[in-house]
């Protein structure tokens, strides 16, 4: 009997955090994060009135139906009722899933516009690098070889390769506002994963393969960008940034690096 | 041959034969049922060091430093040590619990009884896969004592994480072989409990057990017994390639052009980290089912018997435990949406996922019509019923947000994740069984459990649970990643902190009120009241049998099944419920 009380309460806990959202997602700053909220909410009030109907019936049948030392009713079920509830859900469900396939559409069937910036992306326990082709648009010649952390090389850039020599390699990544951006991702050691909470992205990087992601960021301002996939216990201190630049500040950025190699 | 005679087969004397190697599979089920009754202490034990160090990462314990001189040197436990308590307590509770106890043991005490039969089809093969489990979980805990400690890789063991050797992190090393080990004896342990499981249902039930008769427990342990014949086999193959490329250099998993903490490795090439991952999860999709179908089955039974109705859509219950079953095979790429897999086939793993969700669906609608218009008893079996029901729809629901590839993009490996999977595969499936031991308890002992300290822990048990797992969907919501030893570096996860904090306190004084059951279940060994063979007026087999049952469980008689398992409160009929064996004459639809 209590059970019903105790049933029905914690639904409304938890339901009142989902409506108060107390703990929340930060805004969205693309395009892409914009669909993902609605497409989250439809979702949302979706499960909300199941959750909610499916607990309130439980404890509504625990209090109206306890014994009382007369017999039950004798029913093997209704096909009837079966056939609906079975259909019901069945088109619910796959209605939802067919509702977000935009989205997942838009980041990994579409491919990234032609003009997108394209920057090398390699994670390694536990820190990650973010390369920029320069001038010349080309990414040049590495070897593990001659990777070097304390010389400054963590990618191991070959200097006889003149597309080499204008590549920008940075700790944290760097982005105008507004321009499409394509990241080519590397794993060197384990599988890591790059999240930007803000740009509703996560994909793992997974070592022997290049996985493209791209994106556009719409909203100036810094983020932070946390691994999201087990890789050794510096995981939860593998962390950098993105900085979503104007493009005044972007090139500024882009001609310092230049100026310091 | 002689006559038909009934003849009692009698149990081996010697204290060796009857309580160590036991051919029993009464005893078997026991055996099973303590294995993972330890286990899940030590689980728990685990998720609570866990829980204190996401909390408290610089704190000083002085008994943290004697347990682990290096790991927790200073008293102050490292990162690495976090993450090889995750991995031993994710692998210890999936495979040493759940797979275990709902499984082995409640199917292995419960199943010959109940479909007719004195014993499984194989019980010197039952004997070695209990055997075999427990040297699996020998090994399992070895891990922790040797040179760099357990694995840190996670009860998921990606590679290279978990394939390139102890160059990616400490307990890398033999930790990590001895945890490949453990899993691959377990795989051959699971594969013999299956064969046993198939066989002795499809071939020992007794005359008038058809299959539309099965209570549905059996339905559930048969289906479950499939799913891990089909899902260890690949385990144990992906397990035997990772373990050769760790010791004797192939690259199954391992691909050329990796460079580990400054070391080139030149000795791998070709290898692919995805195909781990398909392998895996071609086994632990089925496996999280694995875990909770016999839950599934010991609810529909509990509610069924203490609502004294009929379970409401029989041939549907048993239909959607079938497509659980055959779905559970088509939807283990729902677990790589993000790994770099091809993005297409997200789409159809999606769509698959989703119908999975409709057979689930269709049984918590079935468990709610079959309380509906019911005389409800509210013993602590049916308490615990009920909470798995509670349970699993909210653990179910998560599941529609995780499901859709789209939402996937930001829920993947956080929180949330974590929050759905406990709440469903965890304690639903824990809740499963704690129904299965208050209910079954009177059969194995001849006596009752004692029913205030079974609410008392059924009451801190349910609302315990909840305010430590629903915490987590939000923590998911705020992006929080999982498998972070501590949240001092991600500069939003500072403000998450308190909500850390009440999950711990939550876990402590949940975990402080196991003790009660603890308590319950032994005193009630020795003081319970006496139990009659039948103490629920139940109607399967089990409950024809004196209580505990005879070596040979009928006593030379052979039962003859003529009604349906749920015969409750059927009109006309001298009592409110008919059993199994009851005379053809009383009225019944079946």
């Amino acid at each position: 009997m209590l059970l019903a009380p105790v049933i029905w309460v914690l639904t409304i806990i938890i339901s009142y955090f989902f409506v108060a959202k107390t703990w929340w997602f930060p805004p969205p700053i693309s395009a892409h994060g914009i669909a993902y909220d609605a497409q989250f909410m439809r979702t949302l009030v979706v499960v909300g009135i199941i959750f909610i109907l499916a607990q309130f019936a439980l404890g509504w049948a625990i209090v109206k139906f306890r014994s009382d030392g007369g017999r039950a009713a004798y029913s093997h079920g209704n096909n009837q009722l079966e056939t609906l509830w079975t259909s019901a859900t069945a088109l619910l469900f796959i209605g939802l899933v067919v509702m977000g396939t935009k989205i997942w559409a838009s980041v990994h069937f579409d491919e990234a516009p032609p003009d997108a910036i394209p920057i090398e992306v390699t994670s390694k326990q536990f820190a990650w690098s973010f390369r920029y082709p320069g001038p010349d648009g080309k990414f040049g010649r590495t070897d593990l070889k001659l990777v070097n952390d304390s010389a400054g090389n963590p990618l191991g850039l070959d200097d006889k390769d003149p597309a080499s020599k204008d590549d920008i390699v940075s700790a944290s990544l760097k982005v105008p506002v507004g321009k499409p951006i394509l990241l080519k991702m590397h794993s060197r050691d384990v599988i890591h994963n790059f999240f930007v909470r803000e740009l509703r992205l996560k994909q793992d990087i997974v070592p022997g393969m290049e996985i493209p992601l791209h994106f556009q960021a719409d909203t100036i301002g810094l983020y932070e960008v946390p691994c999201s996939e087990l890789c050794g216990l510096g995981h939860f201190q593998m962390r950098t940034t993105m900085q979503v630049m104007s493009e005044a500040d972007f090139q500024q950025w882009m001609q310092q690096q230049q100026a310091q190699k | 041959m002689s006559a038909p005679v009934a003849h009692a087969h009698h149990a081996p004397q010697g204290w060796i034969r009857k309580y160590v190697f036991s051919l029993d599979h009464k005893v078997i089920g026991i055996q099973y049922y303590f294995l993972g009754l330890f286990s899940v202490f030590l689980g728990m034990s685990l998720s609570l060091l866990m829980r204190f160090h996401m909390v408290n990462p610089n704190v000083s314990v002085s008994w943290f430093a004697t347990l682990w001189p290096k790991a927790a040197a200073g008293g102050v436990m490292t990162p690495e040590l976090y993450l090889s308590l995750m991995t031993m307590h994710g692998t210890i509770m999936v495979f040493f619990v759940l797979t275990t106890v709902p499984q082995s043991g409640f199917g292995n005490y419960i199943l010959p009884i109940q479909i007719g039969a004195e014993d499984m089809a194989f019980p010197v093969l039952n004997m070695m896969s209990f055997w075999t489990t427990f040297i699996a979980l020998v090994v399992m805990v070895a891990a922790f004592f040797v040179q760099g400690g357990a694995p840190l890789s996670g009860w998921t063991a990606y590679p290279p994480l978990s394939g390139a050797g102890s160059l990616t992190g400490p307990g890398e090393g033999m930790g990590q072989n001895l945890w490949i080990i453990s899993i691959a004896i377990f795989c051959g342990a699971s594969l013999m409990g299956a064969i046993n499981f198939i066989a002795t249902t499809v071939d020992l039930r007794c005359k008038g057990m058809t299959m539309m008769r099965l209570p549905l427990t059996c339905w559930t342990w048969l289906v479950t017994a499939i799913l891990g014949l089909l899902g260890f086999a690949v385990l144990l193959s992906a397990g035997v390639l990772l373990l050769l490329d760790r010791t004797l250099g192939t690259s199954f998993f391992l691909p050329a052009g990796m460079m580990i903490s400054d070391t080139i490795i030149t000795a791998h090439k070709g290898g692919s980290p995805l195909l781990w991952q398909h392998l895996f999860w071609f086994f632990g999709h089925p496996e999280v089912y694995i875990a909770i179908l016999p839950g599934m089955g010991v609810t529909s039974q509990v509610l069924s018997t203490f609502a004294r109705k009929p379970i409401f859509g029989y041939k549907a219950m048993v239909y959607a435990i079938l497509s659980i079953g055959f779905l559970g095979f088509l939807v283990w790429g729902h677990h790589m949406f993000m790994s770099g897999m091809n993005p297409y086939s997200a789409m159809a793993f999606s769509i698959l996922t989703m119908c999975i969700g409709v057979p689930s669906a269709i049984k918590t609608f079935n468990w709610v019509g079959t309380l509906w218009n019911g005389k409800i008893h509210f013993d602590t079996a049916m308490m615990f019923a009920l909470g798995f029901v509670s349970l699993f729809v909210t653990g179910g629901v998560s599941g529609i947000f995780l499901g859709q590839p789209a939402l996937d993009l930001y829920f993947h490996d956080t929180y949330f994740v974590v929050g759905h999977f406990h709440m469903i595969m965890g304690v639903a499936a824990i809740f499963g069984m704690f129904a299965g031991t208050f209910y079954w308890f009177p059969k194995a002992t001849g006596r009752l459990m004692n029913e205030t300290l079974g609410k008392i822990h059924f009451y801190f048990t349910f609302i315990g649970v909840y305010a430590i797992f629903t915490p987590m969907h939000y923590l998911g919501l705020a992006g929080n990643p999982r498998r972070y030893s501590a949240f001092t570096d991600v500069e939003y996860l500072a403000g998450l902190i308190p909500v850390h904090q009440f999950m711990s306190w939550a876990a402590y004084i949940t975990a402080a009120a196991q003790i009660i059951f603890v308590i319950n279940l032994f005193w009630s060994m020795k003081k319970g009241a006496q139990a009659s063979a039948n103490p629920w007026n139940a109607t399967t087999l089990e409950w024809t049998v004196p209580s505990p049952p005879p070596f040979d469980n009928f006593a030379g008689v052979h039962p003859v099944v003529n009604h349906g398992p749920y015969e409750y409160s059927v009109p006309g009929a001298p009592k409110d419920f008919i059993m199994q064996t009851d005379p053809p004459g009383v009225p019944s639809e079946h």
